[in-house]
């Protein structure tokens, strides 16, 4: 804040290192070149961020309420969001073992079938086949259905001839496989093509979803730590409505006045911000436990694992920036009010 | 240096502190401003460092007219003013030093590292070096109103104000006080203070102007101190 613009321990320090001339006064006054304004100018800022975290420091209990509001607005989105692209990276694994099930037409000529094959192991898209007879299918369907008496009863086999498909490695994204399942639909021996993730394509849609639903959702809690920072530099603006006063008396710009605020306001997102990535982490390293166990059940190595840079990133930014822009709303509003008279 | 042509002003509520007030003070001048409580000092005072704007007429420090200086350049105006105020408005949670130092951080003239010489030599001068890192909290109120002395003169400013700068000490304090700012008048600085004790200022032997009811009375003593 303004008051710890100035200069307690630092400066008081650093001059005992400033060689004592006789002191003169003069009617003469300096005035500094463009470099040395400049030199000026950024230490003048460096002091200023430094001595508000000082001050922050010294009313840290006061302080704290402020932070964890921040701190637990921001973790809410930031948590789901963390959450769902866990979610979606897994639905992307399983989207790399995605393959196409070919059901072939029944009364295919086997001559057309070993056309088929060797036609479809040309294509690059494709990294591999492997052809299920009808026999076969057969066999595996006895084992696996339980049906296998009432199956003798039929006297011809029902199921079709399948060639199972898998894309290569490098079309394996959604749109490619989309556009491989297209071009296999158009083949005449082929009587259903069905890929075998569409449920994965369901589960993508909800998800674009919910990333939407939290997108607003943390657009919402954005706007509400923006307005508690506010609120609270404007407290502190009234607090010190004698200092600001004396500090404009004295020749203090508007820019002199508001910078203490603006930077007390971007320690209070950043802060936030950081209380923000230790609540998500806490949260995933309690929810991990469960979550192995549930994807043991079906198989899975999938962990929730802590939260990713990206997001690391974007609490330690948006933070800061949220409690700037907060304390410009209300630096703007109320340090102009605050007039010497 | 400083000249007040048909100055007037009239409060919003109707109340007219000032009533068409015109006087020169001149480069390197000391003058003293007197008058009963209520009868316009303050308000003539504000006037320079634009914390009050006259309502008719015109002002102009060092050849320039205050009508022209915008909000946004009031800041820059008030650095070449020194203001001095009957509770010398210190911030009481910084040292004399902080005080002191705050004009120089202001300007942006001055690196916060380098400010030490300047500070100092000001503190000398009021004759408190050795009280740079106390609270104002544990200083008398005459050495109060020294560091607001200091704070104002750090700078070097062309011109100082000071309301009532002695109005809360006693005589021998007063006489200190009055003393310093000859002190800063004889380098050339323009002084120009608000007094109600006659007694004082008339020890002075300094131009004394004198107003009653928002109009200037008596200027006796006029250009007598001329540098």
């Amino acid at each position: 804040m303004v008051v710890c613009l100035l200069m307690r321990g630092r400066i008081l320090e650093s001059l005992k290192r400033v060689n004592q001339k006789p002191p003169r006064l003069s009617a003469q006054r300096s005035s500094a070149g463009l470099k040395q304004r400049l030199r000026n100018y950024f230490a003048l800022h460096f002091h200023v961020l430094t001595t508000t975290l000082a001050q922050l420091g010294r009313s840290l209990a006061g302080n704290l309420m402020t932070i964890m509001v921040i701190g637990i607005s921001l973790a809410l989105p930031a948590t789901l969001h963390v959450f769902l692209s866990k979610v979606d990276s897994l639905g992307a694994s399983w989207q790399q073992s995605a393959q196409v099930s070919l059901f072939l037409k029944a009364s295919l000529p086997a001559q057309a079938l070993s056309g088929l094959t060797t036609e479809l192991n040309s294509w690059p898209e494709i990294g591999s086949l492997e052809y299920i007879s009808p026999e076969q299918a057969l066999d595996e369907f006895k084992q696996t259905s339980g049906l296998g008496d009432a199956l003798a009863l039929l006297d011809q086999n029902p199921l079709p001839g399948v060639i199972v498909v898998s894309p290569a490695l490098a079309h394996q994204t959604s749109a490619a496989v989309e556009s491989l399942l297209q071009r296999l639909r158009q083949r005449p021996e082929v009587d259903l093509a069905q890929l075998d993730l569409e449920w994965l394509q369901r589960l993508y849609g909800l998800i674009a979803l919910a990333e939407r639903a939290v997108l607003l959702l943390g657009g919402l809690l954005a706007l509400a730590v923006l307005f508690v920072i506010g609120n609270t530099i404007r407290l502190a603006i009234q607090s010190r409505h004698d200092e600001i006063e004396v500090i404009k008396l004295i020749g203090g710009s508007d820019a002199f006045v508001r910078r203490p605020f603006l930077y007390n306001g971007m320690w209070f997102g950043l802060f936030g911000g950081l209380l923000a990535w230790l609540l998500v982490n806490v949260l995933l390293i309690n929810l991990d436990e469960s979550v192995r166990q549930l994807a043991e059940l079906y198989g899975s190595d999938f962990s929730l694992g802590l939260v990713d840079i990206r997001t690391t990133l974007l609490l330690l930014l948006l933070g800061p920036l949220l409690g700037l822009l907060g304390a410009w709303l209300a630096t703007g509003r109320h340090l102009r009010a605050v007039e010497p008279s | 240096m400083i000249q007040f042509s048909n100055v007037s002003k009239r409060y919003a509520n109707g109340y007219e502190a000032l009533k068409d007030v015109s006087f020169q003070v001149n480069k390197a001048e000391m003058v003293f401003l007197t008058g009963h409580s209520g009868a316009g000092k303050s308000t003539l005072l504000k006037m320079i460092p634009l914390i009050e704007r006259p309502s008719v007429g015109n002002i102009t420090i060092d050849g320039k007219p205050l009508a022209q200086v915008k909000r946004r350049k009031i800041p820059a105006l008030r650095r070449d003013i020194g203001i001095i105020f009957q509770d010398s408005k210190l911030l009481n949670d910084r040292t004399v030093f902080d005080n002191v130092a705050l004009p120089l951080l202001v300007s942006g003239e001055h690196h916060p590292r380098e400010v030490g010489r300047r500070v100092r030599a000001a503190l000398d001068k009021v004759g408190l070096l050795q009280r740079e890192n106390d609270f104002p909290v544990h200083l008398s109120g005459g050495e109060h109103q020294r560091v607001g002395i200091a704070r104002a003169v750090v700078n070097r400013p062309k011109v100082l104000i000071a309301d009532e700068p002695t109005g809360n000490l006693d005589p021998t304090l007063s006489h200190e006080i009055m003393f310093l700012f000859e002190q800063f008048n004889q380098v050339g600085v323009t002084v120009l203070i608000a007094s109600h004790d006659l007694e004082l200022i008339g020890a002075m032997n300094k131009r004394i102007m004198a107003i009653r009811n928002g109009r200037l009375l008596a200027d006796e003593g006029a250009h007598s101190g001329v540098a």
